[in-house]
């Protein structure tokens, strides 16, 4: 097998939107690569090729299973990704308690659940409670009480936000659904690698996780379901992952993850200790060096190495288009791109001021960035904000009001 | 393709305040996500703009389509300035994304509003307070020029051009009836094809809404109903002038003979803007809603006649309070 080398990363770029999507680690690429052209056999096949890729499969979950501390390493189903996995555990819960027709999820969370559960609400009748949050991003801990009846069939909530990192106490919030009957998924496609996670020791019923936010590849992920709770098919077309998700399993893709969880598990003191350090000099500078700027939640216990700065009187997609052409890659909160033309709605729920919502930028670190990377970013932020400033109509003195609408 | 919009994400010409401006226009608000504020400086005597600069907030596209606004109005007369479209501001910057149409309209906005200051007439503006789209604030007067001017024909474009209905998609139903009357009110005026317009119920609503609303509002079709004012219904962005149809409508309505006065008048009043350019501009006949003209002088063959004639037909609408289009015939 002769392997072009992987390319590191280009070095006049400085990639600060780890929450978007990290480099798959060189090491994770290298585990892969035999199982697509060596190894390529079908884990359900009786020959000795198909029962190497089920010992790699076998092996992948076990250092799956470590990372999230789940009891068994069969908790853990191999699916696409994040989204998948997260629809998976909505549908299958409401599948499995069809008398609860009711969905607690938070006013943050990620379209993954949101949109869904949006649809549910409109075409299957489901009625979606959505929690809100307060202005540092914090789960209003009453209002979700308050939802709580035994007409709940499942709360969803995320572990930690990816627009600003913020985490919710889910342990708590488990126990408290569990309380009602209804089962509790977490989708902690941020959280996942970026903080300690022990599943067995919480009541936490189901988890999303995928691949590609921890340094594995993209196109897989997988969903924690606890042994003992009603599941549902959604993929249905054979027994792989003992009948829960049908479709031969992508081999190179979770021999990848495994590798990544890890080595996920081995950096996540660095990631604490250091990508911490990093995240905040660059949080605190920028704010040094700023006026009129916010760091989003930052009171709030948030991962560490995501910082959400909203710059007022600009707006994010022209910041981003100017960091990204001066060799930055940072990312706004979401919105505009996608179609729509609202700001953020995490920071929309965290009524961020009208002047500011549409400034948030979101930089997220990862265990590749260094201190020269900081520098870089520093250098360049503050000149950046201060010609989009020049150029803005509005500002302290003139206020939020150029005009009234259109008028 | 983007080349030139991408140079003025870069550097954007013509930045900045201008305080010895004498006509301002601006258009857009925080809520809608971009503003843009055009400063020009007019020399009095000419008409002619001799310098202009804009101060925007938005997305990248919204600053590069302020500065190409006010790079294209340098040096122009108000009236050349007047005849410029949102298609020619997405032109001049080597084409917009579809989805951001929105910041042309916007630049075309706040010029016609800079104009329309400088020249004291201010009645666009107060009828443009009632916000349709409540998210994001954009009026109903906004959204039925901007079908007009460009010919739009689908949800779509309505919301590529005005944001309106791209966000909770609330006002989804109002947005539909407007676009079905105002091209229903195209076709009537000969201005559009009747199967080009857009019929009421051919757009899937879109289904999901990011955030739960709780149980779905009823929609109720406020605007449907209405017919457009007057000064709304006038100036539409001409096509290319087509060469005069072979067989011209033959009903001269009961108006016409007055009509045909008014627009000589109009016409004698514009005449010395265009004689200052060495052109001039002569009536052949009013057909309908169709007015054909004669251009001699320097406006045969100059590149920018369309631009007069634009301007020539935004005058006589202006003038009769309903639309109607110019057509050179030589």
């Amino acid at each position: 097998m002769s392997q072009a080398p992987v390319q590191p990363q280009p070095a006049h770029l400085v990639y600060l939107d780890a929450n978007a999507t990290t480099r798959t680690d060189p090491r994770v690429v290298d585990a892969m690569l035999p199982y697509f052209s060596g190894y390529f056999g079908n884990p359900s096949s009786k020959h000795a090729l198909g029962a190497h890729a089920a010992m790699a499969v076998k092996r992948a979950r076990e250092q799956l299973q470590a990372l999230v501390g789940a009891a068994q390493p069969h908790e853990l189903i191999f699916t696409s990704g994040g989204t998948e996995s997260a629809n998976t555990a909505i549908l299958s819960a409401l599948e499995a308690a069809p008398r609860r027709r009711e969905i607690i999820t938070t006013a943050v969370e990620h379209p993954a659940v949101l949109s869904l559960c949006a649809w549910l609400e409109k075409n299957k009748g489901i009625r979606v409670h959505v929690v809100p949050v307060d202005r540092q991003g914090r789960l209003d801990i009453a209002a979700y009480r308050e939802a709580l009846s035994d007409r709940v069939a499942l709360v969803s909530m995320m572990w930690a936000n990816n627009e600003t990192g913020v985490i919710n106490p889910v342990a708590d919030l488990a126990e408290l659904a569990k309380e009602v009957g209804a089962l509790f998924h977490t989708d902690a496609v941020q959280a996942v690698g970026k903080c300690p996670i022990e599943l067995q020791s919480t009541a936490i019923d189901m988890l999303s996780l995928s691949g590609h936010k921890l340094h594995g590849p993209k196109g897989i992920g997988a969903l924690y379901v606890r042994k003992g709770v009603a599941f549902k098919p959604q993929v249905k077309g054979g027994q792989h992952e003992r009948g829960r998700r049908a479709g031969t399993e992508n081999v190179p893709g979770i021999v990848g993850l495994g590798m990544a969880a890890e080595l996920a598990a081995d950096a996540m003191a660095d990631e604490d200790i250091r990508v911490r350090g990093l995240r905040d000099r660059l949080e605190r500078e920028i704010l040094a060096q700023v006026e009129h700027c916010v760091a989003i939640g930052a009171r709030a216990e948030r991962l560490p190495n995501t910082s959400n700065i909203a710059f007022s009187y600009i707006d994010s997609e022209a910041i981003v288009t100017l960091l990204d052409r001066a060799g930055i890659a940072a990312s706004m909160g979401s919105a505009c791109s996608t179609g729509s033309f609202e700001p953020s709605h995490v920071l929309v729920a965290m009524k961020v001021a009208e002047d500011t919502v549409r400034g948030g930028v979101r930089f997220s670190l990862s265990r590749d960035n260094t201190d020269a990377d900081i520098d870089r970013a520093l250098a360049v932020i503050p000149g950046v904000v201060a010609k989009l400033r020049a150029i803005s109509p509005f500002d302290v003195e003139a206020g939020p009001l150029l005009g009234r609408a259109h008028a | 393709m983007l080349d030139h919009l991408d140079e003025l994400v870069a550097g954007p010409r013509n930045a900045g305040a201008l305080p010895q401006a004498n006509a301002v226009g601006s258009f857009g608000t925080l809520r809608w996500g971009d503003a843009v504020k055009l400063m020009l400086q007019i020399d009095p005597s000419t008409d002619r703009i001799e310098q202009a600069r804009f101060q925007a907030f938005g997305c990248s596209s919204a600053i590069a389509a302020s500065s190409a606004v006010t790079d294209m109005i340098t040096g122009r007369t108000l009236d050349e300035a007047a005849g410029i479209g949102a298609a020619d501001i997405a032109d001049h910057l080597g084409g917009l994304p579809p989805e951001r149409m929105y910041c042309a309209v916007m630049g075309y906005e706040a010029l016609q509003k800079a104009i329309a200051a400088y020249r004291g007439s201010a009645e666009l503006s107060e009828a443009d307070a009632a916000p349709s789209c409540k998210c994001l604030g954009v009026s109903q007067m906004m959204i039925e020029r901007t079908i007009r001017f460009n010919r739009l024909t689908s949800i779509e474009q309505v919301t590529n051009y005005t944001k309106a209905a791209g966000s909770c998609s609330s006002c989804f139903k109002q947005v539909e009836g407007l676009l079905a009357r105002v091209n229903a009110e195209m076709v009537e005026d000969g201005l559009m094809a009747s199967g080009e317009a857009y019929q009421l119920g051919s757009t899937q609503h879109r289904a999901i809404d990011l955030k739960p609303h709780g149980a779905p509002q009823p929609a109720t079709n406020i605007f449907a109903a209405k017919a457009a004012p007057a000064h709304l219904r006038a100036v539409p962005k001409p096509a290319a002038p087509r060469p005069a149809p072979a067989a011209a409508p033959a009903a001269i309505g009961v108006d016409a003979p007055s009509q045909t006065t008014l627009i000589a008048e109009a016409l004698d009043e514009l005449r010395p803007h265009l004689r200052r350019d060495g052109g001039d501009c002569e009536l052949v006949s009013v057909e309908d809603n169709i007015v054909y003209v004669r251009l001699s002088g320097n406006c045969v063959g100059c590149q920018l006649s369309s631009v007069t004639l634009s301007g020539v037909q935004a005058k006589l609408a202006d003038k009769l309070g309903r639309p109607l289009r110019v057509v050179p015939v030589s």
